[in-house]
């Protein structure tokens, strides 16, 4: 169903399409070895114009686990965009070698404007604080395999939830499932902007600042990270920065089989005695991040089930 | 009290919020046209208070986008024979191609060369339009 499209926001694929991709993921990981050479004879090209080790090495392993090979530049300054050639001139160059091009951009919307002049579809890996779709399916296909399904759920999204575009995509996402509540938890500073909630609904969420009295009701957990890079003041971002700190006094208030998930990398958000806790499953969420990638590379490339 | 007198063929432009004029005078290009063309500003309105007002003598192509984002509540006359043929109400475009620019300074639009950028309106109210890009809201 996806064969040869781009992904640019996490909205491009239907939920049908979602959840072939969270089936094929889940195949993947239970015989990841029938699948090494699914890609074989497939060039995949990361283009990462600023640094982000973790999605970049997350795309590369996927790639090399099914047996494709990649080229790329991990630092613009690398590249002839230090020349200064234009996004679409090395766009357009670059799709004419590889079959498939993934992406990470500092400026909003790079990749969709890329996939406007590309010859081979686009993935976004990330472009600023705009979108992050594949982040997004590694945390529905964390959900789908640690919780056993996306459905009748009450998730709480934890910190900066005004300027965490991230967070307002999966919410979007998870709302298509049925049964799922969410508890927003934030400083007052860092709500939810009023027009999510009005596209939301009245019904399906709960409002408030403090952890502890909300995390006895969460099936899930998702904790994020408070951006310095967000703020206007250095002054406001310290007096907001550890609004939340998740530790094993309040992780005894929470249920036995809830998890804790975070897009890492986390700050001081999460306590590391908190690792030990089984539920504390963000590196495991790291990990599925390889897997989806395995998943979506090998759809787009025409080569799943 | 300044008189100018009717038209007998051409575009009157009325209903102007006062300080529009010169705006949508300029954003037409009205100073490169070799015909008769008055903009007055600031006249007595009974309905505005004072509106400005510009009367163009002859046809020209008029891009009503362009009108329709500089001050929606405009009204077209399109005056023949010295009689009101039509008149046109303008209302906000949907879409908007090549008129705005994205104010985002991390929005790609600003440092790469995106052509024309599809705006669409999200607000008539605030009269907000969001980039096809970095869907950020941006006002005239």
């Amino acid at each position: 169903m996806i064969k040869g499209k781009s992904l640019i926001e996490a909205n491009d694929f239907s939920i049908e399409e979602i959840d072939d991709l969270l089936n094929f993921a889940g195949k993947i990981i239970a015989r990841e070895k029938d699948y090494s050479d699914l890609c074989k004879g497939n060039l995949i090209a990361t283009l990462f114009y600023e640094p982000s080790t973790r999605t970049k090495f997350s795309f590369e392993s996927a790639i090399l686990r099914l047996g494709g090979q990649v080229i790329g530049f991990a630092d613009a300054m690398t590249s002839s965009v230090s020349k200064g050639e234009s996004l679409i001139d090395t766009i357009q160059t670059i799709s004419g070698y590889a079959d498939l091009i993934i992406m990470r951009h500092p400026k909003e919307g790079a990749p969709k404007l890329a996939a406007k002049f590309s010859k081979t579809p686009i993935i976004n890996g990330g472009d600023g604080g705009h979108q992050h779709p594949t982040q997004t399916l590694t945390d529905l296909l964390t959900i789908n395999q640690l919780k056993g399904s996306i459905s009748n759920f009450t998730i709480g999204l934890c910190g900066d939830l005004k300027f965490g575009r991230t967070t307002h995509s999966l919410a979007k996402i998870l709302l298509q499932y049925p049964g799922i509540k969410f508890v927003f938890i934030s400083p007052e500073e860092l709500r939810i902007p009023d027009y999510f909630k009005a596209e939301i609904g009245n019904d399906r969420f709960e409002e408030t600042n403090s952890l502890e009295s909300s995390i006895a009701q969460l099936d899930i957990l998702y904790m994020t990270r408070i951006q310095k890079e967000r703020f206007f003041s250095e002054e406001e971002y310290l007096r907001l920065k550890d609004s939340y700190i998740l530790d094993n006094n309040i992780m005894k208030m929470a249920k036995s089989d809830m998890i804790v998930m975070h897009p890492l990398p986390r700050v001081n958000e999460i306590a590391e005695e908190v690792d030990q806790d089984d539920r504390a499953v963000y590196f495991q969420q790291a990990k599925y991040g390889m897997y989806i990638r395995m998943a979506l590379i090998s759809k787009i490339l025409g080569k799943g089930e | 009290m300044i008189n100018v007198s009717k038209l007998k063929k051409g575009i009157v432009i009325d209903h102007i919020k006062s300080g529009n004029g010169y705006k949508i005078f300029r954003q037409l290009g009205l100073d490169k046209l070799e015909d008769t063309v008055v903009l007055l500003k600031n006249i007595p309105s009974n309905k505005m208070g004072i509106k400005d007002l510009i009367k163009i003598e002859n046809d020209i192509y008029l891009d009503l986008t362009v009108l329709g984002l500089i001050d929606s509540g405009v009204t077209i006359n399109i005056i023949e024979n010295g009689q009101k043929k039509e008149k046109i109400k303008l209302e906000l475009p949907r879409k908007v191609y090549g008129i705005l620019k994205c104010k985002n300074p991390r929005c790609v639009s600003t440092s790469e060369n995106v052509g024309d950028i599809e705006f669409t309106l999200v607000n008539p109210v605030t009269r907000e339009y969001q980039c096809e890009y970095c869907h950020e809201n941006t006002k005239l």
